[in-house]
């Protein structure tokens, strides 16, 4: 997994409520059996005009030149609701996104985006609204999420702390292998299987 | 202090506590399809690991089978690989697999339950959000994204984050033209969907103890459209009768050992949760969505809201974009909308139980002129026991189409989808733009009332249905 320590770059401003996995990443482009390749089909129904994706949606953030390089996304109220693909994460990672500000994520979602070298930061409603205020006014602002520190720097030099529990931020900053991290508790794994087992055997 | 069912259980899954990062918690049953699961065989494959209990695991082919065919070379290609490749790799890793072809084929939170794999006390995870479903049965259910599917496969072990406790309490009891289905909309639409985010959800009261295990499935299944982890009921006889003499429920000795067990599980009386919520099921109303969002819901007797009408300014914007995409008119009755396309079925609404209720309203009916009606079961068995039943009959004579079973135009994987502008009453658990198909527009509501929908061609409120 790619290790994130900090990042800067351009923060583009999705203000829609409830962006969901489906809209994140349709399902006509989940019929892939390997990871790679999801970013030219993010936000497909948005971003295109047609099925097919042949013809972009001026008024799409994305679509607009000085977004194509964004690799922060300012969004609302429960992103990344719904669907549990992980494809999501993949789209948007592939797209060139490394972080996502909003007011909250859904549970499953933001699981994945950790297990993908992500990082999501919840910040309250009227602190994202002021970094929508700031992209609106100058769109292509760049800000700068330091996750040792646990605080974005937003265009104007403003420090928002934010809070993230401590084993999400170890597997992000070293960029963990959290099946080998598990691996290391085998002996647990075995002991409790074998109790388990022994209390109830129906579940052997 | 006493300890809710949701903490009992976590707390005898513990293989590792946290010790300041994450616990360690160990999964009773890993269920698996073929979307959301080739990238962690061929991570298992790349790493050199090996499926920790296979014994534990079990796979089935739904999200994007053809209810059309059950030969596997009339599948789309893409689709096909995917089957295929789930087939090749359940073999390599010596898991079972349920496949296009075998009887018992179906929706994966359908077929768990039915085969008695899906057992009160368990931690039972999958690659879908509406793992929730098991939780019905006294379980901690909950979907997990592939990544942590390929770490359930090669350590039967989750790392998990404590989530907090809510009880939904549903006094009363139903009234006539009222269904489960109701229940979890109303609940949705009153806490949000996002109103559940970051707990495990107990669903306890009158109304719920009242209910089948099918009627539970529906409520647990839709948990995760108000945002919880899971969603949960404690299991009491009726669970109990479910269960006994099913394929995988214990027999013999285990299964009055397992039954003392399961009757430890249920919340303490003095077990304090984060929070309780009430919903008072003696006034609620048979309730339809009108929005992009399950939460955006009203009343069938109810109208189309205006978007200013709402407090929250995200919320007005919200509703604003809804009716644009939805085509509605701030006022519209719920019951003046006509439909296009009708589908029943899915892992909130697909069972036997949903099928009997349906197709005693279309008994001896008509599907309405100019709508595509579709029945798809939720598994290979609930199909047969309707066929017994003879409700395929039922549903053909009215002119519904009897389909095989998968999750079919639920997320539209197949090609059992909307076409754009289309618009669809529809017994699944998404409204979300797009989700039937590009361009259409879905509203959720009950499966009798998807059946009624069906034979009048527009939102039907079934208790004046006549």
């Amino acid at each position: 997994m790619e290790k994130f320590v900090k990042h800067t770059g351009i923060a583009a401003p999705l203000d829609r409520a409830n962006v969901d996995t489906d809209a994140i990443i349709p399902k006509q482009f989940l019929r892939k059996i390997d990871r790679v390749g999801f970013g030219k089909h993010l936000f497909h129904e948005l971003r295109f005009l047609d099925y097919e994706g042949t013809k972009e949606n001026p008024d799409f953030i994305l679509n607009q030149p000085i977004y194509r390089k964004a690799s922060i996304l300012l969004a609302r109220d429960n992103f990344g609701c719904g669907s549990s693909r992980e494809h999501a994460p993949w789209a948007l990672s592939d797209f060139g996104f490394r972080v996502i500000v909003a007011p909250s994520f859904a549970d499953i979602f933001a699981n994945n985006c950790v297990k993908n070298g992500m990082l999501l930061i919840t910040l309250p409603t009227d602190k994202v609204d002021a970094l929508f205020k700031q992209v609106a006014a100058k769109p292509g602002v760049q800000m700068t999420a330091d996750l040792e520190a646990q605080v974005l720097i937003d265009a104007e030099g403003n420090k928002h702390p934010f809070q993230i529990d401590s084993f999400s931020k170890t597997c992000l900053l070293n960029g963990l292998d959290q099946i080998g991290w598990t691996e290391q508790f085998k002996d647990k794994i075995e002991a409790y299987e074998s109790r388990w087992v022994s209390d109830k055997p129906w579940l052997k | 202090m006493g300890q809710t069912m949701y903490e009992k259980i976590w707390e005898s899954h513990l293989v590792r506590p946290s010790e300041g990062d994450v616990s360690v918690i160990y999964v009773d049953r890993h269920l698996v399809h073929e979307v959301t699961s080739p990238q962690a065989f061929e991570g298992l494959r790349v790493t050199k690991r090996a499926v920790r209990r296979p014994e534990k695991t079990f796979a089935t082919m739904d999200h994007n089978v053809s209810t059309r065919t059950k030969n596997i070379d009339l599948v789309e290609a893409a689709s096909r690989i995917q089957m295929e490749t789930l087939a090749k790799n359940c073999k390599e890793f010596g898991v079972t697999l349920y496949d296009f072809a075998s009887e018992d084929q179906g929706i994966v939170h359908v077929i768990g339950p039915e085969k008695g794999i899906t057992q009160p006390g368990m931690v039972i995870v999958c690659g879908d959000s509406h793992t929730a479903t098991h939780g019905a049965f006294g379980s901690l259910a909950f979907g997990i994204g592939t990544s942590e599917v390929e770490h359930v496969l090669a350590t039967q072990t989750l790392q998990q984050n404590k989530a907090k406790t809510m009880r939904v309490n549903v006094d009363g009891q139903l009234q006539p033209g009222t269904t489960p289905k109701d229940i979890i909309l109303a609940i949705i639409g009153k806490i949000g969907t996002a109103g559940a985010t970051g707990y495990v959800v107990e669903y306890a009261g009158d109304a719920i103890r009242a209910l089948s295990m099918e009627g539970r499935m529906t409520i647990c299944n839709m948990s995760i459209e108000a945002g919880a982890r899971a969603g949960m009921i404690a299991p009491d006889e009726t669970t109990f009768t479910y269960l006994k003499g099913r394929e995988f429920s214990p027999a013999g000795a285990n299964w009055n050992k397992a039954v003392a067990y399961w009757k430890t599980l249920p919340s303490d009386k003095d077990a304090k949760f984060d929070l309780e919520i009430r919903l008072d099921a003696n006034t609620l109303k048979p309730q339809v969505t009108w929005g992009t969002s399950p939460g955006q819901v009203t009343d069938i007797d109810g109208v189309v809201p205006e978007p200013e009408s709402f407090k929250d300014p995200m919320d007005r914007t919200s509703a604003r974009q809804a009716l644009a995409y939805m085509d509605l008119k701030p006022g519209t009755k719920m019951t003046d909308i006509k439909v296009d396309k009708v589908f029943l079925g899915s892992c909130t609404n697909g069972r036997i139980e949903d099928l009997r209720a349906a197709a005693a309203v279309v008994k001896g009916r008509k599907v309405a002129d100019g709508v595509q009606a579709i029945v798809v079961p939720g598994s290979g068995r609930v199909r047969r026991q309707a066929e017994k039943e003879g409700l395929d009959k039922i549903f053909t004579a009215a002119g519904f189409e009897w389909r095989f079973a998968g999750c079919s135009m639920c997320l539209g994987m197949n090609d059992d989808q909307l076409k754009s502008g289309e618009r669809c009453a529809s017994s699944s658990n998404r409204n979300f733009e797009g989700r039937q198909g590009p361009g259409g527009r879905t509203h959720l509501l009950s499966p009798i009332m998807t059946a009624a929908a069906a034979i009048t061609g527009r939102l039907t409120d079934i208790r004046t249905f006549k």
